[in-house]
C-alpha cells in the first residue's frame, strides 16, 4: 500500500487514462460505426477533466513520491490544454464526418495524447517528463499518420516518427548525463545540488535536454520536421498540433529551465535567446514565399514559438507570465484560423492552397472578416488580442534588458506582418474564385468565438493577466 | 452636461455608425444608398459634437481639458485616458471636419462595395480622433497603429492600378517605424512606472536612455510625417488611393507623426531633442528643397501634390524643432492649414480625374474656359499652398520662418527658398492644367463643378479664407499649450546647464 503514496493530485490524469481506455472498449464493442459516440465522450471526457483540474486546490502539491507536482502553473498550463485539446477534436469529429473516415481510434489517441501533455505540465523529476512527452509523442506520431490511404499523411507521420525519435533520445542522453554527474532525476533535489555550483558533465547534458525539448516546440533550429508534418498531416490533426502540444511541450520547457537549473540562468539563458532570435526570424522569413496555407502556419507557429520563448529567455516571473498570455492569445487564434482552414472546402473537396481564398471578402464576407481579425491579430496590430500577446513578451525581454533581442524581435514582427497581408490582400483585392461550400455550423461556432476573443481579451486583458501572473509566480517560490 | 464624456462620444460615434451600416441588408443599389446616408449623417454628427468641444474649450490654460479616465489594466499603469489640450483640440476638428467631406465626394466615385468602404472610413475617423485624444502612451500606440488596418483596406481595394504595391509598402513601412516606438513606450512605462501622459511628461529621464529613446520615436514619427529620407511611401501611397482616401491621407494621417513629436519628443526627451536638433534641420531643409525640385517635373497632379506635402511636412518639422512660441504656434498651424488645403487640392484632381479618368497633366489644358468655377476654386487653393497672405497658407508659414529665423538664421534662410520653389511648381502645375487653349475633344466636353462638388469645396473655401484673414480663432486656443510646453523645454534645458555648470565648477 506505501507505493500507492498519495495519487489525489493527480485525480485529473488517472481519470483521463481509466476514460481513456474505456472509450478504446466502446470503441471496440459498438457494434457499427462508434467515431461520433466516442469522438463527443472524449470531448466530454476532457471537459470533466477540466473542471477537475479547477476544483484543485492552488497549492503546490506533490504526488507519485514527489515525480508529479500540481500548481497554479500546472492549472493554469492544463487549462489550456484540455480546452485546446476538446476545442480542437470538436472540429476534428466535423471534418472526419465529412471526409467519411469512420474511425474512433482518432478520440481515444486525442485523449491520450492530451493525458501525456498534462504528465509533461506536471513532470517534477526527469523520469516522469520522459514518460509524459513519449505518450504524447507516440500518439501523436500515429495521428500525423491517420489519413492512411495518403501519400503525404503518411511522410508526415513518418517524418515526425523518425525526426521525434531522435529528438527524444537526444534529451533521454542529456537526462542520463544529468543524472550521472548530479545523482539525482528529481527536480527539487536537482535544484538544490545544482546551487552549489553546476558540473560541466550536467551543463552538456542540460544542452541536450534543450535540444530534445526546442524540437517539441518547434524552435529553429530544430524546426524542419515542422513545415513537413503540418502540411502532410490531415488538417484536424495540424490543428490540434499547432496548439495543444505547442502549449504542453512549452510549459515543460518553463519548468524545466525554472525548476531544477534555475541556478544555471547565465548557462543556459544565451542559448534561448539564440534560439528565440532565431525563431522568430525563421518564422517571418520562411512563410513568405508559401503557398500552401497548412506550410504557412507551420512557419507562422515557429515565429509565434520564437515570441513566446523571449518570455522564457527572460528568466523572471514577468517573462514567465508574457509566455503564458502570449500561449493563451495565441490558442485562440490558431483554432479559429485552423476553423477556417477547415471550412475550406469547394464541392465536398478541401483544399489547402493560399490562391483559393481569393475574392473570399465577396463570396463569404463574414469568414472573411473573421480570418481578417485572424490575420491582423496574428501580427500583433492593435486593436487586437495579438498586439497585448507581443506586448507582454516584449516588456519582460526589455526588462530584463535584452534590447538587442527585443529590437530584431520587433522587426521580424514587421517582416512577418507582410504574408498576414497578403492573406488580407488575397481575400479582399483579388478577384474571386470558387466559393466555399457552407461551413459547418460547429466551424462556424468556434470561428466566430475565437474571433471575439480577439476583441474580448483586448479589451478586458487584466483577468488573462491577472492569472497568468499568479501562475508564473507558484514557479518562483520564496 | 459637463459630466458628459464628450470626447468619447466624439470618438466612437463613427464606430456605432459603422455597426450600424454593417447591419443593413438587401440588394446592392439599396444597402450602397442607406450606407452612404448613414456615413454622412453620423459623420455630420461627429462633427457637429467636436464644435462643442471647441465651444468648451478653455483657452487659457494649458491643462488637459475633457479629461476621462478609467481603469483598463491599472496593476500595470494602463488607463483609458482621454483629455485635449490647446495642440491636439483642434486636430480634432479637422479630422471630424474632413470625414463628412471625404464621405461626400466618394458619393458617386465609389461604386462596388459602398458598405465596406464607408464603414472601413468610420472605422477610420474614430481612430483618427481617439489618437489625438489618448493620454495614455498604450492607448495612443493601439489608435496611432490601428489607423494602418482601414486605410490599408481603402488603399488596396478602391484605389488605382499599382494598388497592391502602395497599400503593402505605406503599411509595412509606418508598422517597422512604430514597433520601434513600442519598445520605446515599454522602456519608459518601466523607467516611470506608468504609461500616463502627463506623468510622462514630469518624470526626467537619464541623458542616455533618452538617446535611444527619442531615436525610437523618431524612427516612428520620421515615417509617419513623412520626413526625407523614409518619405519614398507618400507618393506611392497618395497616387494610388481613392480620391477619398488621398484627403484624409494628407489631411490628417501625415499630422499623426508632427503630432508626436509636440507631445512627446520634446516634452519627454528635452536633452536628446536639444541634441538631435541639428539633425532634423538638416533632413527638413533637404526635405524643402529636394521633394519641391522633384515636384516641378512631375507629370502625374497626384504625386505633384504628394511631393508639395512632404515639403510643407518639412516646413512644419523645422517650424516645432525651433522651439519657441512663433514657431511652434506656426507649425500647428501649418498643420491645420496644410491639411485643409492639401486636402481641398486632392479634392480638386478628384474632380477632374472624375471626368477624364486620368491624372496626367498633358491630357489637360484651357480648363479656364469651360469650367471656370472649378477654375476659380482651383486657383484658391493653389494660391494657399503657396502661401499668398489672406490665405491660411501664409500665416503658418511666415510664423514658421519669423521663428526659425530666431533660432537659426542659415535655416530659416534654406526654408525660404523652399517658398519659392513652391510657388513655381503650384504655378506651372496650374497653368498647365487652366489656362492655355482648349484644344482635346474630351477636356471640351467636362462639365463643370455639380452642386454636390459646391457643397464640398464652399467649407474648405471659407476655412482658408477664415484662417487666413482672422487666424487668431485657430491661434488662441494654442496659446497657453504651446507656451507651456516651450517653458518646460527651457527648464528642462536650464536645469542641464545648471547641472553642467556645477560640474565643471
Amino acid at each position: 500500500m506505501t507505493a500507492l503514496g498519495n495519487i489525489a493530485p493527480a485525480a485529473p490524469e488517472v481519470f483521463m487514462a481509466i476514460a481513456g481506455m474505456v472509450l478504446l472498449m466502446i470503441g471496440v464493442f459498438q457494434k457499427g460505426d462508434a467515431t461520433k459516440l466516442v469522438g463527443w465522450l472524449a470531448v466530454a471526457v476532457m471537459v470533466v477533466a477540466g473542471f477537475m483540474v479547477l476544483m484543485a486546490a492552488p497549492e503546490t502539491v506533490t504526488a507519485f513520491n514527489g515525480q508529479f507536482i500540481n500548481d497554479r502553473f500546472g492549472i493554469f498550463s492544463k487549462l489550456l490544454v484540455l480546452g485546446a485539446s476538446a476545442v480542437s477534436l470538436v472540429l476534428a469529429l466535423v471534418w472526419l464526418a465529412q471526409e467519411e473516415i469512420k474511425r474512433y481510434e482518432f478520440s481515444v489517441l486525442v485523449v491520450f495524447a492530451t493525458l501525456g501533455m498534462m504528465m509533461m505540465v506536471s513532470a517534477n523529476n526527469l523520469m516522469s517528463l520522459y514518460l509524459g512527452l513519449e505518450l504524447q509523442s507516440l500518439a501523436l506520431y500515429v495521428m500525423a499518420a491517420f489519413k492512411r490511404d495518403s501519400v503525404r499523411s503518411t511522410e508526415a507521420g513518418l517524418k515526425y516518427f523518425v525526426l521525434g525519435s531522435v529528438a527524444s533520445g537526444l534529451l533521454l542522453y542529456g537526462a542520463s548525463l544529468i543524472y550521472g554527474f548530479a545523482g539525482t532525476t528529481s527536480f527539487p533535489v536537482l535544484a538544490e545540488v545544482l546551487s552549489q555550483g553546476a558540473p560541466t558533465g550536467v551543463i552538456v547534458g542540460l544542452v541536450f535536454v534543450m535540444a530534445g525539448l526546442a524540437f517539441k516546440v518547434s524552435a529553429v533550429p530544430f524546426h524542419m520536421w515542422t513545415p513537413d508534418v503540418y502540411e502532410g498531416a490531415p488538417t484536424p490533426v495540424t490543428a490540434f498540433f499547432a496548439v495543444a502540444p505547442k502549449i504542453a511541450a512549452l510549459a515543460l520547457f518553463v519548468r524545466v529551465m525554472m525548476g531544477p537549473f534555475a541556478d544555471m540562468v547565465d548557462q543556459w539563458q544565451q542559448v534561448i535567446v539564440l534560439i528565440a532570435v532565431l525563431s522568430m526570424l525563421v518564422g517571418s522569413f520562411g512563410a513568405i514565399l508559401q503557398n500552401n496555407i497548412k506550410r504557412l502556419m507551420a512557419y507562422s507557429s515557429i515565429g509565434h514559438m520564437g515570441f513566446a520563448l523571449m518570455g522564457l529567455a527572460a528568466a523572471s516571473p514577468n517573462g514567465v507570465r508574457g509566455l503564458l498570455i502570449y500561449l493563451s492569445i495565441y490558442v485562440f487564434m490558431n483554432l479559429g484560423t485552423f476553423a477556417i482552414i477547415m471550412s475550406m472546402r469547394q464541392k465536398g473537396r478541401s483544399v489547402e492552397g493560399v490562391a483559393d481564398l481569393a475574392g473570399l471578402s465577396r463570396t463569404a464576407p463574414g469568414m472573411a472578416t473573421a480570418l481578417t481579425i485572424f490575420m491582423f491579430s496574428m501580427a500583433g496590430i492593435p486593436p487586437l488580442a495579438g498586439f497585448f500577446a507581443k506586448f507582454y513578451v516584449f516588456m519582460a525581454a526589455i526588462d530584463a534588458g535584452f534590447y538587442t533581442m527585443a529590437v530584431i524581435g520587433v522587426l521580424s514582427s514587421a517582416v512577418g506582418a507582410y504574408y498576414y497581408l497578403r492573406i488580407i490582400k488575397i481575400m479582399w483585392f483579388d478577384e474571386p474564385v470558387e466559393a466555399f461550400d457552407r461551413p459547418a455550423m460547429t466551424n462556424q461556432v468556434v470561428l466566430w468565438g475565437s474571433a471575439a476573443m480577439m476583441f474580448v481579451l483586448f479589451i478586458w486583458t487584466a483577468p488573462l493577466i491577472a492569472g497568468a501572473q499568479a501562475a508564473a509566480q507558484s514557479l518562483f517560490p520564496g | 452636461m459637463t459630466d458628459l464624456p464628450l470626447l468619447s462620444i466624439v470618438t466612437f460615434l463613427p464606430l456605432v455608425g459603422a455597426a450600424f451600416i454593417l447591419l443593413v441588408r438587401g440588394e446592392e443599389a439599396v444597402v450602397a444608398r442607406n450606407a452612404r446616408n448613414v456615413a454622412l449623417l453620423t459623420s455630420v454628427a461627429t462633427f457637429l459634437l467636436s464644435l462643442g468641444v471647441w465651444a468648451g474649450f478653455d483657452a487659457s490654460t494649458a491643462e488637459f481639458q475633457f479629461v476621462e479616465q478609467a481603469a483598463w489594466m491599472p496593476e500595470w499603469g494602463i488607463n483609458y485616458h482621454m483629455g485635449v489640450d490647446g495642440i491636439s483640440m483642434l486636430f480634432v476638428i479637422l479630422s471630424t471636419f474632413l470625414t463628412p467631406l471625404c464621405i461626400l465626394s466618394a458619393w458617386e466615385a465609389v461604386q462596388k462595395r459602398v458598405k465596406e468602404y464607408m464603414v472601413a472610413f468610420l472605422i477610420l475617423e474614430t481612430f483618427m480622433i481617439g489618437m489625438f485624444c489618448a493620454l495614455d502612451y498604450v492607448l495612443f500606440y493601439v489608435f496611432f497603429e490601428g489607423v494602418l488596418i482601414p486605410m490599408f483596406l481603402i488603399i488596396g481595394v478602391w484605389g488605382g492600378a499599382r494598388r497592391v504595391y502602395a497599400a503593402f509598402k505605406f503599411f509595412l513601412y509606418t508598422l517597422a517605424g512604430s514597433v520601434l516606438m513600442l519598445l520605446a513606450i515599454m522602456a519608459m512605462y518601466f523607467e516611470a512606472g506608468t504609461t500616463d501622459i502627463p506623468t510622462l511628461m514630469q518624470t526626467p529621464f537619464p541623458y542616455a536612455m533618452q538617446i535611444w529613446l527619442w531615436l525610437a520615436l523618431f524612427a516612428s514619427f520620421a515615417v509617419k510625417v513623412p520626413m526625407w529620407p523614409v518619405h519614398t511611401w507618400l507618393p506611392d501611397a497618395h497616387v494610388e488611393a481613392p480620391t477619398a482616401g488621398s484627403v484624409i491621407l494628407a489631411g490628417v494621417l501625415l499630422k499623426m507623426g508632427a503630432y508626436g513629436f509636440l507631445r512627446f519628443s520634446v516634452p519627454m526627451l528635452p536633452e536628446a531633442t536639444a541634441y538631435f536638433t541639428p539633425m532634423v534641420y538638416v533632413l527638413s531643409v533637404v526635405a524643402v528643397i529636394y521633394t519641391s525640385l522633384v515636384a516641378l517635373v512631375q507629370e502625374d497632379m497626384k504625386k505633384l501634390i504628394a511631393y508639395s506635402s512632404v515639403a510643407h511636412m518639412g516646413f512644419v518639422t523645422i517650424g516645432i524643432f525651433a522651439l519657441n512660441q512663433q514657431a511652434v504656434e506656426g507649425a500647428i498651424f501649418q498643420m491645420l492649414s496644410h491639411g485643409v488645403v492639401s486636402g481641398a487640392l486632392f479634392l480638386c484632381v478628384g474632380v477632374v480625374y472624375d471626368r477624364l479618368h486620368t491624372r496626367e497633366i498633358g491630357r489637360y489644358g484651357g480648363l479656364a474656359t469651360n469650367m471656370p468655377n472649378y477654375a476659380l476654386v482651383f486657383l484658391l487653393f493653389t494660391m494657399a499652398a503657396v502661401g499668398l497672405p489672406a490665405t491660411s497658407g501664409f500665416v503658418g508659414e511666415f510664423l514658421i520662418l519669423t521663428g526659425a529665423f530666431k533660432a537659426n538664421t542659415w535655416v530659416a534662410f534654406f526654408a525660404a527658398t523652399g517658398l519659392i520653389l513652391g510657388a513655381a511648381y503650384m504655378l506651372y502645375l496650374y497653368w498647365r492644367v487652366v489656362y492655355g487653349k482648349l484644344e482635346k475633344e474630351d477636356v471640351k466636353a467636362m462639365l463643370d463643378l455639380s452642386p454636390r462638388e459646391v457643397a464640398v469645396f464652399v467649407p474648405l473655401i471659407l476655412v482658408v479664407l477664415w484662417m487666413g484673414i482672422y487666424p487668431n480663432s485657430f491661434l488662441e486656443p494654442m496659446h497657453a499649450s504651446v507656451s507651456n510646453l516651450i517653458e518646460n523645454y527651457q527648464a528642462a534645458m536650464n536645469a542641464v546647464d545648471d547641472g553642467t555648470a556645477l560640474a565643471n565648477r
